[in-house]
């Protein structure tokens, strides 16, 4: 176990990350200027429509961008573990072992032609050097942990065998499997149905309590986001462009995007003439808006906006709360 | 509301679909059994149900992309069960149908104009290029799109707005229905809104009958001024939206209402929700009497024997439950 009571309770730290991808039209910036820690024990969502580049920032900090992407960062940190400074060798050992990803399609993410068993007890007889037995008996363990009945006898079943939330489970169970400091869930619940996706998130909200973990959850979702996130970060067109508590983010936001979100959700509990309806669509990362990405869309704008990009600054009235908006306070004030 | 004019009006459908070779491997797959619909005039019916309980099947089944193996399909007064050649065409006009993915659904070497007069040319209902593209034009605008875009290609175009060119190819022949097979599941949050309030306006303004399939509790309450629960091909519970919603008398309903995440925080419900034991089971092998018995928190004995039948309860004609102890579980009062 990594988990020593001495070590810091800030898991991850990431300051100014940038992801860009060169393409055939020239290079396409797909995360700027993105800062994010998660501590032990939290769980921070990190919300965002296609494109946002949600996905794209949660490659870069597990290593795994595509080669046509550049990655930098000023600050990039496992728990005291400089990543920046590791060679590609020594990113990879942190994969698995002090970092894992949940994957959004688990029946891709699995091998089809090894058992379960097989590729669970993969992970402890690489790294914790255990026999074949021992690592069998591990993974029924795991089985067991994450929900799996009847462990012992799935543990030989091969991944087609199992249900989608099954299967979600079980990409669960090995990115815990040797117990990693921090996950990094990358819609870990889209393709399931919702009373599926309540046992997932809730297997997740437990694990880790139970374990201490830090959870990057990457979400499109509001609903999940409310249901289970501590921290959420708000991004579109590859910024972060509100941040805070869970709590107060969600009753309060200080960001037109934000507030236009939350009033565009339908909901189950009530019922209203029309929904509010955000004109146009996200912008792509190639072809931005110029001033503030949002303001082609944004019922708060200013001409300011279409000219300068207001940059993510911390709000008067809230501690640990930001927003990049010019009118910040105004759109916090309008919703209360 | 008023009764108003039958559109559709499907009886005792029943599907099955065979699997895997011929011999003893063969398997029945029992997609939908004995679903009874009816549709009128302007009126909203939203059917919900998690993956596999036979919702697209009931959709294609109703414009005419599967026939069923007994019951009737009533269009208009008119059976179209087994109808073919000119009757059959005559059935495409009266119910369209809007698909879930308008990356997928749309051809990409037609142009909008193409795609949306297609239907009109082979229909005969007009003659000559300018008559066309006026008429073109004219759904255009209906689903708020400049007409000026009818020249481009659907790669031009974003999520949102290429679902509208689906809206507007289904309403070309001025159908009586329209069915929409998850039509915002695929499209960016911010974008959903505005496809939701469109169709919902649709449906207001030009008196067609909508019917709304969705996985998505909160959008079907939005939308739909019936909603029918779908479990395992059969219907759990029909009825007026706002009494499903508010006070479900079907235990699936309740789970299913319970585990679909809310965005108040302060009403956040995941951790309290009802538990389904258990997947779904293989509708290739459904359970015997209530197909919902062997995860029911309500079960006895009952139950596994004999088959419930849709029912109104005393207090209510404004909706229908399949359950032997409705009355019971409305008021909550078995023990679970």
């Amino acid at each position: 176990m990594h988990a020593s009571a001495d070590s810091t309770s800030r898991a991850l730290e990431v300051r100014g990350l940038s992801v860009t991808f060169a393409t055939r039209r020239g290079p396409v910036p797909a995360v700027v200027d993105v800062d994010l820690q998660v501590a032990r024990g939290e769980l921070v969502a990190l919300l965002g429509e296609s494109g946002s580049g949600k996905s794209a920032a949660a490659r870069a900090i597990m290593g795994l961008s595509d080669r046509n992407a550049t990655v930098g960062a000023d600050t990039l940190r496992l728990g005291d573990t400089d990543l920046l400074s590791l060679t590609e060798q020594g990113r990879r050992r942190t994969r698995g072992t002090r970092m894992a990803m949940v994957f959004q399609d688990a029946l891709s993410a699995l091998n089809p032609v090894l058992s379960i068993g097989d590729q669970l007890g993969e992970l402890y007889r690489e790294h914790r050097d255990m026999s074949r037995k021992q690592a069998r008996a591990a993974s029924v363990d795991l089985l067991a942990q994450v929900g799996i009945p009847a462990p012992d006898k799935r543990v030989s079943d091969y991944p087609h065998q199992f249900s989608g939330g099954m299967r979600q489970r079980i990409l669960i169970a090995m990115a815990i499997a040797l117990r990693p400091e921090l996950i990094i869930a990358d819609e870990p619940t889209t393709a399931l149905d919702v009373t599926v996706q309540a046992q997932i998130l809730e297997l997740l909200d437990s694990l880790r309590r139970d374990l201490d973990m830090a959870v990057l959850l990457i979400t499109h979702d509001l609903g999940v986001v409310s249901e289970v996130a501590d921290r959420v970060m708000v991004m579109y067109a590859g910024r972060v462009v509100e941040a805070g508590s869970a709590d107060d983010l969600l009753s309060r936001p200080a960001h037109p995007y934000t507030e236009a979100l939350l009033r565009s959700v339908p909901r189950a509990d009530r019922r209203d003439a029309t929904l509010h309806a955000i004109s146009g669509s996200p912008p792509s990362p190639a072809n931005q808006p110029a001033g503030c990405p949002f303001h082609p869309r944004c019922e708060y704008v200013i001409d300011l906006c279409r000219t300068s990009r207001p940059a993510l600054t911390p709000l008067e009235d809230a501690t640990a709360r930001t927003a990049a908006c010019h009118r910040s306070e105004e759109v916090r004030h309008a919703t209360v | 509301m008023p009764p108003s004019e039958l559109v559709l009006d499907a009886r005792d459908l029943h599907k099955t679909f065979h699997t895997g070779r011929s011999g003893l491997r063969r398997a029945r797959v029992s997609a939908v059994d004995g679903v009874s619909l009816q549709l009128h005039a302007g009126e909203s019916l939203g059917i919900v149900g998690e993956s596999g309980c036979g919702k697209s099947t009931l959709a294609r089944m109703l414009v005419g992309l599967e026939s069923p193996d007994s019951g009737s399909i009533v269009i208009n007064g008119k059976d179209v069960t087994k109808v073919r050649g000119r009757d059959r065409r005559l059935m495409r006009a009266e119910v369209q149908m809007v698909f879930q993915d308008p990356y997928t659904s749309l051809d990409p070497r037609m142009t909008v104009l193409e795609l949306i007069g297609e239907p009109l040319v082979v229909h005969k209902r007009v003659t000559g290029a300018a008559e066309r593209r006026s008429r073109v034009a004219e759904l255009l605008s209906l689903v708020n799109l400049a007409p000026e875009l009818m020249h481009r290609y659907p790669h031009q175009f974003s999520g949102g707005q290429r679902q509208r060119i689906g809206i507007a190819r289904a309403l070309a022949l001025e159908p009586r229905v329209l069915v929409c097979d998850e039509p915002v599941s695929a499209l960016d949050m911010s974008v959903q809104a505005q496809v939701v309030n469109l169709l919902r306006d649709l449906q207001q303004r030009m008196g067609i009958a909508l019917l709304f399939i969705a996985h998505d509790l909160s959008v079907v309450r939005h939308v739909a001024d019936r909603t029918a629960v779908m479990y395992l091909g059969r219907l759990g519970e029909v009825g007026d939206t706002d009494v499903v919603y508010d006070s479900p008398a079907h235990p699936y309903t309740q789970a299913l209402l319970s585990a679909s995440p809310v965005v108040d925080r302060s009403r956040r419900r995941l951790a309290n929700r009802i538990t389904l034991a258990g997947d779904p089971p293989s509708p290739s092998d459904p359970p015997s009497g209530c197909r919902f018995h062997t995860r029911c928190r309500f079960k006895q004995d009952r139950c596994a024997s004999e088959t419930p039948v849709l029912r109104s309860l005393s207090d209510s004609k404004e909706r229908t439950v399949a359950c032997h102890f409705a009355e019971e579980v409305r008021e909550g009062a078995l023990a679970g």
